[in-house]
Order: C-alpha cells, then structure tokens, then sequence
C-alpha cells in the first residue's frame, strides 16, 4: 500500500499496465516530454521511449481513429483527451467506429481502446475545462464507461480498462486529481466493473454520486448523521456496465432516493437510474426521487460555486427526501 | 452521340515495357486482373438488377473503378491491411474473400460473416486484412494511420492501404491521418479513387486544387495524380508507394482520376446533376475496355476467352446468388449479441442482458 492523490494512482495504473504488457501504449497530447498537462503520464516516456508514449498532433479526431487502427492490429492504446471538453472532435470516432467495430463486423473486429480524460468542474475552468458528458457515451451502445472518485479505485479500475476486452471511456475528476489521497494497493490491482460501492451504510435514504461528487455527498450524508438522519451513499464507479442489483437493493432498503451529478439534469445520467427505479422499484419508493444536478446551462466561470452541486443542496435534498410523508 | 465521341483511348504500352515493370509473368497478372474485373463488373450488373426487383435491399456499384481496386490486388501482399472507402469490395474478393461469403452479405442473411448488421456492400473479411467499414466518410483514413504504426511497432512489414473518394479529402479524418503518417513516417498508401463525384457534387467543388494529390505536400509526403482508369499506370504508381512504405520510407499520397459510370448507389439518380456527355467520357475511359484492348493488341486474349470469362463469372454470380438467396435471415437472438465482448454478458449498452 502507498499514499497517492488520484493522479498518482493513475500514473501508477500506467506504469504498472506498461510494464507488465508490452502491447499497451499511450497517447495523446503533451503526454510525452510533458508529462501530460496534469503530470498522468509522467515519466513514462524516460521508461518506456517514444514509440509507447506518443506526442500526438493536436487532434481529437486523429488520436482517437490511430487508437482505433492500433487495437484493431492487437495493441492496448491507451488514449489521452487532455481535458473532456475537447473530446468532441473524436465524437464520431468514438460513437460511429470505437463503439460499432464489434458488433459491426459480426465479431471479426473487437476494438479494444481505452480513452482517459479529465472531467468535470471546481477548478475555475469555465465553459470548455469542466464538462461532464458521461450521458452522451453512456447512450451509446459498445461503450464502457467508467468514473473513478478515490485513488486506489482510480488505480484499479484503470487497470480493470486496459486489460478489458471493450472500449473504454476512462474520465478522471479532475477536481480532486491532488485534492483527495489514499491507500492505493501496490503492482496489479484491479477492481471489477460493474460493482458500485458503498461510501456510508444507511437506513433511512439513498443516496448514488459518481467521481467528485462522490465526496460532496459525503459531507452531506455525514452532516444529516448528526441531525439524526442516515442516508447511505453508493458511489456507482462504473456508469456502464451499471450496477443496477445495489441501485434497487438500496432503494428497496430505504424507499427514498437521492442522485447527484455535476452535468446538466436535463436526459442527464440521474435521469436513467431514476427511470430505473421507476420500472423496477416504483412500489419500494415512499417518496418521489430527487436530482440534484448542475443546471441546464453551458458550464459558467464566475458562478461555478452556484453550478455545481454543494454540501448544502446535496443535504438540502436529502432531508427533504427523508421527510417526505 | 458521334462514334469519335465514344471512342476508347487505347493503353500504350508494349510487351517490352509490360516485361520491364510487371514482370514476365506480366500476361498472366494482366489476364488474371481482367478476369476479376469482369466479375466485378458482372456482379454490379446483376446485384443492381436484383436491387431493382427488391431481392436485396441496396447496392453500391464499382463501375469504372476496377483498374484501382484490382491494381491493388497486384501490388498489395496477404500481410498488408486494406481500410476501404466505398467501392474497394472487389479487392476483397481478389484477395481472397470468398464470393459466396460476400453474396451472403449482400443478402444481410444468417451466414453473412458480419451478421447482417450492415447494408449490402458493407463488408467485412478478417481472413485477408479487409477491414470492416462504416458509412461514414474518412474516419477510415486516421484507422489505418493508427494500424500502420501498430505494425511498425511489431516490426512486421505490413502496409496499410487507406481509401477514399473525392469527397473524403474534405473530412477531419484525411486531415488528421495524412498529417500523422507524414509526421510519423508510416507505412500507408493513401489511395484517393477521385471518381470526380462526392454523389451530387463535383469535385471542383469539393476543393479549389488543380490535382487533389497535391494536398500531400502540405503532409510532408509525395504525392502524384494516376491515371486510375489504366490497370498498368495504377500498378506503376502503387508498387513503389508500396514499396517505399515496406522500406521504412514513409507515406504516400496517389490520386486515382477516374469516372463513376453508375450512380453513387441504387438510391441515385444522376440524371439530376450529371451533363448529358459525362456517360460518353466516362465509357471513352472504361477501365476494363482498355485493359481488354490491351491484352488484344498484345496477343493475350480471343475472342474465345473472352467469352468463356464473361460466361464463367456469369455463371459464378448466378451460382452464388442461388445459394445466398435462400439462406434465412440472422436469427433474432443475433441482435443483441457483439454488442460488448461475450466476457461483458449479451444484452444492451449496460451488459444487464
């Protein structure tokens, strides 16, 4: 076990992934000699030379169609977006080619590639350093989407990414990439996709956030414990595949559901676990579900503190879920 | 129409100069290209025919293109990767892709090797390196970009062959893809089938360049503007693009100029937007006409062989649509499988089954 921020985990999940498969590179922009604008990749290019650890030209499109043309020749790439808000030029790579080349081509070509990118708001990054669009590829069908929100999750599910047979879309919170550290295990640590995870153990309502918002839930749900009201936290780690056994399992347990996440609410990600609920757990429900969310708005810059979710509306919600008759 | 207007414009070449840059085996490669030219050409025919009476479901014709896709038969080698355009599936087929296998595509039925996921020319053949394809325009070009260096980085000797139509020299894609081969010196050969058409738009509207190849010097790379209807200029031109790659010296750009003498699809209809003449230039520069005069002129084909091929791939098309067209359609189950790896379970974008 080493203490590491989150950043660090995922610059160990890289080396550890690079050293133990010589098939897994890395690209993307200043991801070499710079390390990456976030240091992800740093060092790795003193390790593991110009051929694994590739400066790219500066082109969504391009980092993302070369990755594709590695996997399918039988390499593990490992993509960098260096921030997710510049993701969109690769769009069409990743819905129409990443997403499709599997069932496509009946099989013939699985395309195995994993894309990292930092994502979400709280550092002053305005409207193109601080998107959240995990609903756009969570609705895309071929599409594995994963948000990690500790280090030693950061870690082991990137290596869960690299080493898994289907694309991958990998997004980093940056927001707490040095604010929050860890115990992270050391050498080949994965942790399963598919599986949420329990932050707090509660009776009374559930609570489910995903990456920064997973620690902004938790002084919530830490706060009401004092006012006598237990609400137990899942942190969903893996959007796709979706743990939807411990979203009704909870919400069967507490009757009351609270989501929370940092991109608009409007067809957001809360918006599908909410219709689940509603199919399958409808009549466990002593209240209606509750969003909290960022607004339907482009990101701001000067307002970001009114943007994102806080403490206060996260625990706002919360008491009035458990309130409700 | 005039007689001179129509006229075809003879290859010029000699035995001797066949000798010197195909070899001497040179008849027989040349015999073997017209062979698959005219399957080509016959297949076109009739899976057209057959659209027209509502037995598949759409087709996207190769007329005039044959000399490029059969020209890359004679260069490329099994190792090398093909990321097709829209009208390289003949290539497919010369390289060894089973007619039969691609006329259960055309029909999307049970024993189509992708499943009938895709519209008809849609294919994919792993077994020779035949890349599946999507409809979207370019996004190959980057792919193959990407597959050229993975090979480079395994040391093995393997060409990417990228194409593209006229129209795809305008995508993010061909931007993208030739700056980072030239960047990083791959082993691609860019192959730019300039039918002249992007469906409605000519290509003098597609970019203000004399010569779409000249795009290749703002990449770093050579480039030049092929004949694409002459089977013998595209040979010349690609083996050594080929070549180069195989050395270790990089990308090239060729630009084939040829004339789509079909619709763009079984959905167009050209009359809309094509001058009355563009027929008549087009069958002035039919590529399977030339190479046929050629192999006349130079002794390597009769009259009698070239009945007897017409007749073969007649008889080849026809066989193998009577298989393809009674197979069923893929079983329902199949829908909701290769979405994810079977590791992932069946079943929708969330594994959940």
């Amino acid at each position: 076990m080493t203490e590491l921020t989150l950043v660090q985990a995922v610059n160990r999940g890289l080396f550890e992934a690079m050293r133990s498969d010589p098939d897994v590179l890395v690209l993307g922009e200043d991801v070499g000699v710079n390390g990456g604008v976030f240091r992800a990749t740093e060092g790795l290019l003193k390790e593991f030379g110009e051929e694994r650890v590739i400066d790219t030209p500066l082109s969504e499109t391009g980092i993302v169609g070369a990755a594709i043309g590695m996997a399918l020749y039988g390499l593990k790439p490992v993509a960098e977006i260096q921030f997710v808000d510049f993701i969109y030029p690769a769009f069409d790579q990743i819905v129409s080619e990443l997403a499709k080349f599997r069932y496509r081509s009946g099989g013939q070509y699985p395309c195995h590639v994993v894309i990292r990118s930092p994502y979400g708001g709280g550092i002053k990054g305005g409207l193109y350093h601080s998107q959240s669009p995990e609903a756009y590829f969570a609705h895309t069908s071929g599409l594995k989407v994963i948000v990690p929100s500790n280090p030693a999750d950061a870690k082991g599910l990137l290596l869960t990414a690299i080493h898994d047979e289907d694309p991958v879309l990998f997004l980093e919170p940056k927001r707490i990439y040095r604010a929050v550290t860890g115990e992270v295990p050391d050498g080949d640590h994965r942790v399963p996709f598919g599986l949420a995870s329990t932050v707090r153990e509660g009776s009374d309502v559930s609570v489910f956030a995903y990456g920064a918002m997973v620690h902004v839930a938790a002084q919530a749900v830490d706060a009401l414990a004092t006012e006598g009201i237990h609400a137990e936290l899942i942190d969903l780690r893996s959007l796709v595949p979706l743990d939807e056994k411990a979203l009704l399992a909870s919400v069967e347990k507490t009757g009351r559901a609270v989501i929370v996440h940092e991109a608009p609410r409007f067809c957001g990600f809360g918006a599908e676990l909410a219709a689940i609920i509603a199919e399958k757990a409808l009549y466990s429900l002593k209240a209606p579900v509750v969003r909290v969310t960022g607004y339907d708005t482009p990101f701001p810059y000067a307002l970001e503190h009114l943007y994102l979710p806080n403490m206060e509306r996260v625990a706002h919600a919360i008491r009035k879920t458990a309130q409700a008759a | 129409m005039t007689e001179s207007e129509t006229e075809l414009v003879p290859l010029p070449y000699d035995a001797a100069h066949l000798v010197a840059l195909v070899g001497d085996d040179w008849g027989e490669r040349l015999l073997g290209a017209y062979r698959w030219m005219i399957l080509g050409r016959t297949l076109d025919a009739r899976m057209l025919g057959l659209q027209r009476q509502g037995r598949i479901g759409f087709y996207g014709p190769a007329t005039g293109q044959e000399a490029v896709t059969v020209g890359a038969w004679l260069v490329s080698r099994p190792e090398d990767w093909i990321f097709p355009g829209l009208r390289e599936q003949l290539l497919a087929l010369a390289r060894g892709h089973s007619l039969d296998a691609y006329l259960h595509h055309l029909f999307a039925n049970d024993q189509d090797p992708a499943r009938g996921r895709q519209m008809p020319c849609h294919p994919t053949a792993r077994e020779i390196h035949y890349v599946s394809m999507s409809s979207v325009i370019g996004t190959q070009i980057s792919q193959a970009v990407g597959m050229a260096y993975a090979a480079r980085s395994k040391r093995a000797s393997s060409v990417a062959f990228a194409f593209f139509g006229d129209g795809a020299t305008s995508s993010n894609d061909f931007h993208a893809g030739m700056n980072l081969a030239g960047v990083q010196r791959l082993p691609v050969v860019f192959c730019c089938t300039n039918n002249q058409w992007a469906i409605s738009v000519p290509v003098d509207r597609q970019s203000a360049v004399a010569h779409l190849s000249m795009k290749a010097t703002a990449y770093g790379m050579p480039g030049a503007t092929v004949d694409g209807t002459d089977i013998v200029a595209v040979y010349a031109a690609l083996a050594p693009a080929a070549e180069r790659a195989r050395r270790g010296e990089g990308p090239t750009m060729l630009e084939f100029v040829l004339f789509r003498m079909t619709p763009h699809s079984s959905s167009d209809d050209p009359s809309r937007y094509q001058a009355r003449d563009w027929m008549d230039r087009a069958r002035a520069h039919d590529p399977v006409r030339r190479l046929e005069g050629l192999l006349e002129t130079l002794g390597q084909l009769d009259a009698g062989q070239k009945a007897g091929i017409a007749r073969d791939a007649d008889l080849e098309v026809r066989r193998a649509i009577s298989v393809a067209e009674v197979v069923p359609p893929p079983s329902p189950e199949s829908l909701l499988q290769d979405v994810l790896a079977p590791s992932a379970g069946t079943g929708a974008a969330t594994g959940r089954g």
